[in-house]
C-alpha cells in the first residue's frame, strides 16, 4: 500500500488532500456537542440530551436548522465585504491545518517556509474579523471586529516569539525534523517550559477563546462582530473559530508536545498489549497509524483543555489583555529567545 | 505545475468550495420574508441613532504600528534561528544587538504611554 502511494503521486496527492480535508469538517460538529456536554457537566447540568442517543445528534440538527435559517442582511451593510467575511474566518483558517504533521511524514504539503506558512496564512482571518466587524454597520460589531483585530494582531507578535523558541531548539522550520528532534532530545515542553506556555495562552488570544473573547463578549457587544449575521454565515464563522482551535492545538502538539511520536515506555505498553512494535525509524503501515493514534490522543487532550478553560476562566477585561500582551508576553519571549540562543551557542562553542 | 503542489491545490479548492456552498446553499434553502422592521441594524431593540460608519480611536492605528514593526522582526529572527548554531558567536552578537535596540524601542513606547488603555 505505501508503494501504491509512491507510485502515485497525483491520485496519492489527492486523496490526502481530501481525507485530511474531511477529518477536522467531522470533527467540527462532534467538537460542539463535546463543548456543550462538558461545559454541562462542568455547571452541573444535563447540556444537550433530546435529540437521538444522549443528544449525539444535536449537531446535525443544528447544521439542518441553520441552513433552513432566514439569510438576512440588515440595511446598509456593505454587501461584498458582507458576504466575504465569514469565508474569509474560515478558509484561511483550514489552509494553514494543511502543514501540520498529523503522522509520520504525513501533511497535506510540506513547504519550505514549513511553519512560518501556517502563520502567514493562519492570520489571514484577521481581515474576517475585521471586515465582518465593520461592513455590518452596526456599532457593536464595529467596536467587535476593531477590538478582535487589535487582540490578534498583539498576540500574534508574542505567538510568533514563542514559535520561535520550539523552532530554536532544532534549527530548522521543518516540523517533521522539528519532531525528529524531540525523539532524540526530549519534548520541547521541558525543554521550553517558558515558551510552551506563551504560545499556549497566545493560542488561546488567537482563536478568540475564553478567557480572550473579547472580539465577542454576549453580555457587553451581544456577539460582536457577527451581531448582524445570520444562517449559515453566522455558522460559517463558528466553523471557523473550531478549525482554528484544531490547528491551534495540532501546532501546540507538533511544536511543543512531541508531534506523532510518543516517548519509550509508551511504545513498550503498546508493544506488550498490542504486539505492534514501532520505530520511527522508516516509515511503515502501523508506524503510521500508530503515529496518527498519538496525534489524535494528544490534539485531542488539548481541545479539552481548551474546552476547559473556556468554562472555568471569566473573561480579561480590554486593558489588562493589551497589558499581559505587549508588557508581559512579548519581554519575556523576547527575553527567552536571548537566553535559549546564548546558552545554545555558549554550550556547543 | 509541481507534484506536491497537487495536494495544497485540493485542499485550497475544497475550503472554497465548501464556504461558497455553503453561503449558497443558506441563501437558496431559507425563507425569505422581508419587512422593513427586521431588515434594521440590531441595537438592543431602541431606535437606532447616528451611525456606525464612526471614527474610532487612534490606538488601534498605534497598536496596527506596532505590530508591524515586531512582526518584520520576527521575520528576521527565522533565518537567524535556522542558521544560529553555525553562525556561532558572532550572529549571537548581531543578533543581540537588533533584538536589544528593539527592545529599546519597546521600552520607549512603554513609557511613552503608547501601550496605555485606559
Amino acid at each position: 500500500m505505501m508503494e501504491w502511494f509512491a507510485e502515485n503521486p497525483v491520485l496519492s496527492g489527492i486523496i490526502k488532500a481530501v481525507v485530511l480535508f474531511a477529518v477536522p469538517m467531522q470533527i467540527v460538529p462532534g467538537l460542539i456537542y463535546f463543548e456543550r456536554r462538558i461545559c454541562a457537566w462542568i455547571q452541573d447540568r444535563k447540556g444537550p440530551n433530546r435529540v437521538g442517543p444522549i443528544g449525539a445528534l444535536q449537531p446535525l440538527a443544528d447544521v439542518v436548522k441553520l441552513l433552513m435559517k432566514e439569510d438576512i442582511a440588515p440595511k446598509g451593510v456593505d454587501r461584498a465585504i458582507y458576504v466575504l467575511a465569514p469565508a474569509l474566518v474560515f478558509i484561511p483558517s483550514m489552509l494553514a491545518f494543511a502543514i501540520v504533521p498529523v503522522g509520520m511524514d504525513l501533511q497535506v504539503f510540506n513547504p519550505n517556509s514549513g511553519v512560518i506558512f501556517a502563520i502567514t496564512i493562519g492570520s489571514f482571518a484577521v481581515y474576517g474579523l475585521s471586515f465582518g466587524g465593520w461592513a455590518s454597520n452596526n456599532k457593536y460589531s464595529l467596536l467587535g471586529g476593531l477590538r478582535s483585530s487589535a487582540q490578534m494582531i498583539s498576540y500574534e507578535a508574542a505567538l510568533f516569539l514563542a514559535l520561535m523558541s520550539a523552532l530554536m531548539m532544532a534549527g530548522t522550520v521543518d516540523l517533521n525534523v522539528v519532531v525528529r528532534d524531540q525523539i532524540a532530545h526530549g519534548w520541547n515542553i521541558w525543554r521550553q517550559p517558558v515558551g510552551a506556555v506563551l504560545f499556549l495562552v497566545a493560542s488561546f488570544a488567537e482563536t478568540n477563546r475564553l478567557p480572550f473573547d473579547l472580539a465577542e463578549c454576549e453580555s457587553e457587544l451581544i456577539g460582536g462582530y457577527h451581531t448582524e449575521y445570520t444562517s449559515m454565515k453566522f455558522a460559517m464563522f463558528f466553523l471557523g473559530e473550531y478549525i482554528a482551535m484544531i490547528t491551534m492545538s495540532a501546532l501546540m502538539v507538533t511544536l511543543f508536545l512531541g508531534g506523532w511520536s510518543m516517548p519509550t515506555f509508551l511504545l513498550t505498553i503498546v508493544h506488550d498489549w498490542f504486539g505492534v512494535a514501532i520505530s520511527f525509524d522508516q516509515v511503515t503501515l502501523g508506524t503510521m497509524f500508530w503515529s496518527i493514534v498519538f496525534f489524535s490522543a494528544k490534539t485531542s487532550a488539548l481541545l479539552f483543555l481548551f474546552i476547559w478553560v473556556r468554562w472555568t476562566l471569566p473573561r480579561f477585561r480590554y486593558d489588562q489583555l493589551m497589558r499581559l500582551g505587549w508588557k508581559v508576553m512579548i519581554p519575556v519571549a523576547l527575553a527567552n529567545l536571548a537566553i535559549t540562543a546564548t546558552v545554545i551557542v555558549l554550550m556547543e562553542d | 505545475m509541481s507534484v506536491d503542489l497537487i495536494p495544497l491545490v485540493t485542499f485550497g479548492l475544497l475550503a472554497l468550495v465548501v464556504a461558497v456552498g455553503a453561503l449558497a446553499a443558506s441563501e437558496l434553502l431559507g425563507p425569505r420574508r422581508r419587512d422593513p422592521e427586521k431588515l434594521t441594524s440590531y441595537e438592543c431593540g431602541v431606535p437606532i441613532f447616528e451611525t456606525a460608519r464612526e471614527p474610532f480611536h487612534i490606538r488601534f492605528y498605534l497598536i496596527a504600528i506596532l505590530f508591524i514593526l515586531f512582526d518584520i522582526e520576527t521575520v528576521f529572527m527565522v533565518p537567524y534561528v535556522t542558521l544560529f548554531r553555525d553562525l556561532g558567536v558572532f550572529g549571537l552578537v548581531e543578533m543581540g544587538t537588533f533584538v536589544a535596540i528593539l527592545g529599546l524601542g519597546l521600552l520607549y513606547c512603554w513609557k511613552r504611554g503608547a501601550l496605555e488603555w485606559d
